[in-house]
């Protein structure tokens, strides 16, 4: 492989180079903060909920009143794991939130969500999507032009993460704060309510931790080792250009 | 690759500029009142960014919702109880008849209250909702003194800062000016109607409609007004941050 570790510009007549650039700097460093914060918010989301287990639905909800959920989970009081995890899941939460606002300026700037991301008018169809969803059931590799853009249904699930979930969670988030709804109370009534702000916290979390299994199990499924070196050190396995 | 000098002194430059700017804009944000109590070490940066920013946004008009009557929840949970404490016992015993509330530090007539004097000042009453850390909330109705009114009475320095709390049950805490003076903190004597009940506090207790339940000190004792946290406590501001949680608790 001492071949491909060349930059193009260097590469000597007669020598191979078999890499091709696949994710620039930029993407691969944002990915990666998000990637940590993400998991933190999780971890420490998980610590906050311990405390009290129950979703409502509404404004008000305590024991003693009735739930929407009783999670299957101990109510987790006397461990001190509550502190730390809010002031964890706070600081990642600025980490994450910075992170995507470098993310989502630079990718405009770049035209890279419009270029890469937006799933092309054309393939915006039930039948191209169905065509992805089989190829994955029958566990059919990729084409070579799926392995250097992104497929339909890819496309759907990383602007869906971008521009739906993420924001959901900042708002969800934010709408359990009584300074910031005290300036924009219509941030929770909008949602129905504190506790309903709370449970739609929990459930868009659920949905984002989804995505990220279906992910690594796609990237494993795909190659772990050469996704892995493309998000790493930015170049992946030769292919074409990407249109 | 190879770094020229003009590179090196460029760079030691900016980063000298960099460090000096960023000194400049603490001190700034210090004195327009965006740097918390408790803003050192990694989680100081996440606590002062979230303080500063939600203080830029209350600057715009920021009332806590109020609810209608038919809302208020019949379940109102507590946590902790009463202090076992001998004062607070024999106060208790007395019917709070002997229960003072003092005010003291950077004020122009340091006083103290009884609770019948509390009373006299002009009243408040306000059905808001209260959500605890640990996830539950319930809305309720406080009546009480605008702490602004006490603080208006007692003639508060103007560079007076923090105004902290003592309580009969340990606890002490502090708030900004912005919300010690915000018409919705109250001095709290009645809920839902009636005298606050002993679970919930009595005689007195701090409410604090833009913030956390935690904030909400309940069986207060004394008022103290500053313009440092520095010397009271830890000087984090709060007994909050050594039991794990934030100062701020606008979240």
């Amino acid at each position: 492989m001492a071949e491909s570790a060349v930059a193009p510009g260097l590469a000597v007549q007669g020598v191979v180079v078999r890499d091709t650039p696949r994710h620039s700097a930029w993407v691969r460093v944002t990915h990666w903060t998000s990637a940590l914060s993400f998991v933190v918010l999780v971890v420490s989301g998980i610590a906050i909920l311990l405390a009290h287990p129950r979703l409502y639905w509404g404004e008000t909800g305590a024991v003693g009143t009735p739930s929407l959920v009783d999670l299957p989970l101990p109510f987790v009081l006397d461990v001190p794991i509550r502190g730390p995890g809010r002031y964890l899941h706070f600081l990642s939460a600025w980490v994450s939130v910075f992170t995507g606002l470098v993310y989502v300026t630079r990718g405009l700037l770049a035209r890279h969500f419009s270029r890469n991301l937006l799933p092309p008018r054309g393939e915006l169809t039930l039948g191209a999507i169905r065509r992805v969803i089989g190829n994955h059931l029958r566990f059919k590799r990729s084409s070579e032009d799926e392995l250097a853009s992104y497929n339909v249904l890819q496309r759907l699930s990383y602007t869906g993460v971008v521009f739906v979930l993420f924001p959901l969670m900042i708002w969800t988030g934010l709408a359990m704060s009584p300074a910031v709804t005290s300036v924009f109370p219509f941030m929770v009534t909008a949602l129905g309510g504190q506790q309903t702000a709370r449970t739609l916290h929990f459930f868009v979390a659920c949905a984002l931790v989804l995505f990220l299994l279906v992910h690594v199990a796609a990237v494993c499924q795909t190659g772990f080792k050469s996704r892995m070196r493309a998000m790493v050190t930015g170049r992946g396995p030769a292919a074409k250009e990407p249109s | 690759m190879s770094l020229s000098r003009r590179k090196l002194i460029k760079a030691g430059l900016g980063a000298v500029a960099g460090v000096g700017a960023l000194g400049a804009g603490v001190r700034l944000a210090d004195r327009c009142g965006l740097i918390p109590a408790n803003h050192r070490g990694i989680y100081g940066l996440s606590e002062t960014l979230t303080y500063a920013g939600q203080r830029l946004l209350t600057k715009l008009p920021s009332m806590a919702r109020e609810f209608d009557r038919s809302q208020i929840s019949k379940v109102a949970p507590v946590n902790g109880k009463a202090p076992t404490t001998e004062p607070y016992q024999r106060l208790l015993a007395g019917g709070f008849a002997d229960w003072r509330l003092s005010i003291d530090g950077m004020v122009a007539r340091p006083s103290s209250f009884s609770l019948a004097e509390l009373k006299g000042f002009p009243s408040r009453s306000q059905i808001t909702h209260q959500a605890c850390e640990e996830g539950w909330s319930f809305i309720a109705e406080w009546t009480g003194v605008p702490l602004s009114c006490v603080l208006e009475h007692v003639g508060i320095h103007p560079e007076a800062r923090w105004v902290f709390f003592f309580t009969f049950d340990e606890w002490w805490d502090s708030v900004d000016m912005d919300d010690a003076l915000h018409p919705q903190t109250l001095l709290a004597y009645a809920m839902n109607g009636p005298e606050l009940p002993i679970d919930h506090g009595a005689p007195l207790r701090l409410k604090v409609a833009r913030q956390l339940g935690y904030k909400s000190l309940k069986y207060l004792s004394r008022i103290t007004v500053t313009d440092s946290a520095e010397g009271i406590g830890d000087g984090l501001g709060s007994s909050a941050p050594s039991a794990g949680y934030s100062w701020y608790a606008g979240i």
